[in-house]
């Protein structure tokens, strides 16, 4: 692990969504072995995967980052240059002022870096949505002078905080996210407590997202908050409110990273046989609709990532119609077994 | 018959042992489970205390499986290195401290 370039910018032929999706049909899927996820989910006869009342609306506004991390399922980093523009925000805008989503929930790439970032934060908490997301990889906040001012300017529209943090060491830490970001990251979180995020009784919500740095299911998420909690108020007087247990989904680096190291049989097992049929009731894709940073619209970020657009009439933002979307079978694959395992796993947590 | 007597994907095959005695199998995971809940140990001391038996017993699946639970409930690999260590220690002290029990016998053959 270690990743500096993007798998695009490396030419990696996982960089193709179609070669990924065609790894997750082949092989222990193909022969039998295992069963497909959608061979499993018509055993609770949940086939076709159906949405619920749509409650989050999660906008990538683009795949450009600060950091490489080795996980990562948008393949994100410097080197990446697709940006969200002012248009396609603006017709994301004109969404989120109609819709009946109580959720905004923006992510990247570094959402930060989007040059149009603060004006369309501006822009979106006029709209009165109940609980307004920004995933900040935290590094940013110290990366450059101009983004210094992020924790006040997340205070001032009232932002609700998320951000990754692998484990509360820094050896592991740096190993999944890259030399130095456990340190920038322990500088940005006290900066964000500083002003009133994470603190006990704020409204200036902080959550925290683990997910594990190699080839194994995250643990019990209550247990582990536990942990973190202990660990970062002891360590460095850190506090924050939740913390999210998410499985790594088998694609784009973590799964190159797992044929690489000749885990992916393994992982894939431990998937299927974590499978809970509870958790697929309430998997995120069914209250979420995911909008890329070039307006299309997905299912979920992975589904994003796979480019596997919505099953509906509706494809694209500049088309949105929430009714119509609401009618439609969501698009699955194996890497749905990601969301289903244990306690299941969401932007927002475990699920089941 | 494998040409080996362990085989890694034999672990994923343990639940199988109920299909030849169901209710002596079931009891067995029914209270393996139990065990492993927290209690008046946390789930995370358990598993550094599986780790350490899993070690002693010399099980490479009992290795193989605690290692990634260790993983999975955060502990780190210096807490799981110093797990193992207790165990040797526990071995090596045992047999070590029948070394009195040569010595007894020797004083009393010799002394």
């Amino acid at each position: 692990m270690g990743a500096t370039k993007s798998l695009k910018k490396s030419e990696n032929e996982l960089a193709d969504a179609n070669r990924q999706l065609e790894i997750l049909s082949n092989g222990i899927f193909q022969n039998g072995e295992l069963p497909t996820f959608a061979k499993k989910i018509k055993e609770t006869n949940q086939f076709p995967l159906r949405p619920r009342k749509l409650e989050i609306l999660q906008i990538n506004v683009g795949y450009m980052c600060n950091q490489v991390c080795d996980h990562c399922h948008v393949d994100a980093g410097p080197d990446r240059k697709e940006i969200m523009t002012w248009e396609t925000m603006e017709q994301c805008l004109e969404v989120i002022r109609n819709t009946g989503a109580h959720t905004l929930d923006l992510t990247g790439g570094a959402p930060e870096m989007n040059p149009h970032f603060r004006r369309f934060v501006e822009e979106a908490s006029k709209a009165g949505i109940k609980d307004f997301i920004v995933r900040s990889n935290l590094t940013i906040i110290r990366a450059n002078k101009k983004y210094y001012d992020l924790p006040e300017f997340f205070k001032k529209h009232n932002v609700h905080v998320i951000s990754s943090m692998p484990h509360w060491t820094k050896g592991k830490t740096d190993k999944q996210r890259g030399d130095g970001v456990f340190d920038k990251s322990i500088k940005a979180l006290q900066e964000l407590n500083a002003v009133g995020y994470g603190m006990p009784d704020s409204d200036l919500r902080l959550d925290l997202v683990y997910n594990p740095s190699g080839a194994f299911l995250p643990g019990d998420q209550a247990s582990m908050e536990k942990d973190f909690k202990k660990a970062l108020m002891e360590d460095f007087s850190i506090q924050f409110h939740n913390l999210f247990a998410i499985t790594n989904l088998p694609i784009a680096r973590f799964l190159d990273y797992l044929i690489a190291s000749e885990n992916y049989e393994d992982y894939m097992y431990q998937l299927v046989e974590a499978y809970n049929p509870m958790a697929v009731a309430n998997v995120m894709c069914t209250n979420t609709i995911s909008i890329s940073w070039d307006g299309w619209l997905y299912d979920c970020d992975f589904n994003q990532m796979l480019g596997l657009k919505v099953n509906s009439k509706v494809k694209h933002i500049s088309e949105y119609n929430e009714e119509v979307l609401n009618n439609r079978d969501i698009v699955i694959s194996q890497h749905c077994y990601g969301c289903t395992a244990g306690a299941g796993s969401s932007c927002q947590g475990t699920v089941a | 018959m494998a040409d080996q007597y362990y085989d890694p994907k034999d672990l994923r095959k343990f639940g199988k042992i109920t299909e030849w005695s169901e209710e002596l199998g079931t009891k067995f995971f029914d209270y393996y489970g139990k065990v492993f809940e927290e209690g008046a140990l946390t789930a995370r001391e358990k598993s550094l205390i599986a780790l350490a038996v899993a070690h002693t017993e010399q099980c490479p699946y009992c290795i193989d499986a605690y290692s990634k639970d260790g993983l999975q409930k955060g502990i780190t690999k210096e807490e799981m290195m110093e797990a193992v260590h207790v165990g040797a220690a526990i071995k090596s002290g045992a047999t070590l401290v029948h070394g009195v029990m040569m010595m007894n016998k020797v004083n009393k053959l010799d002394g």
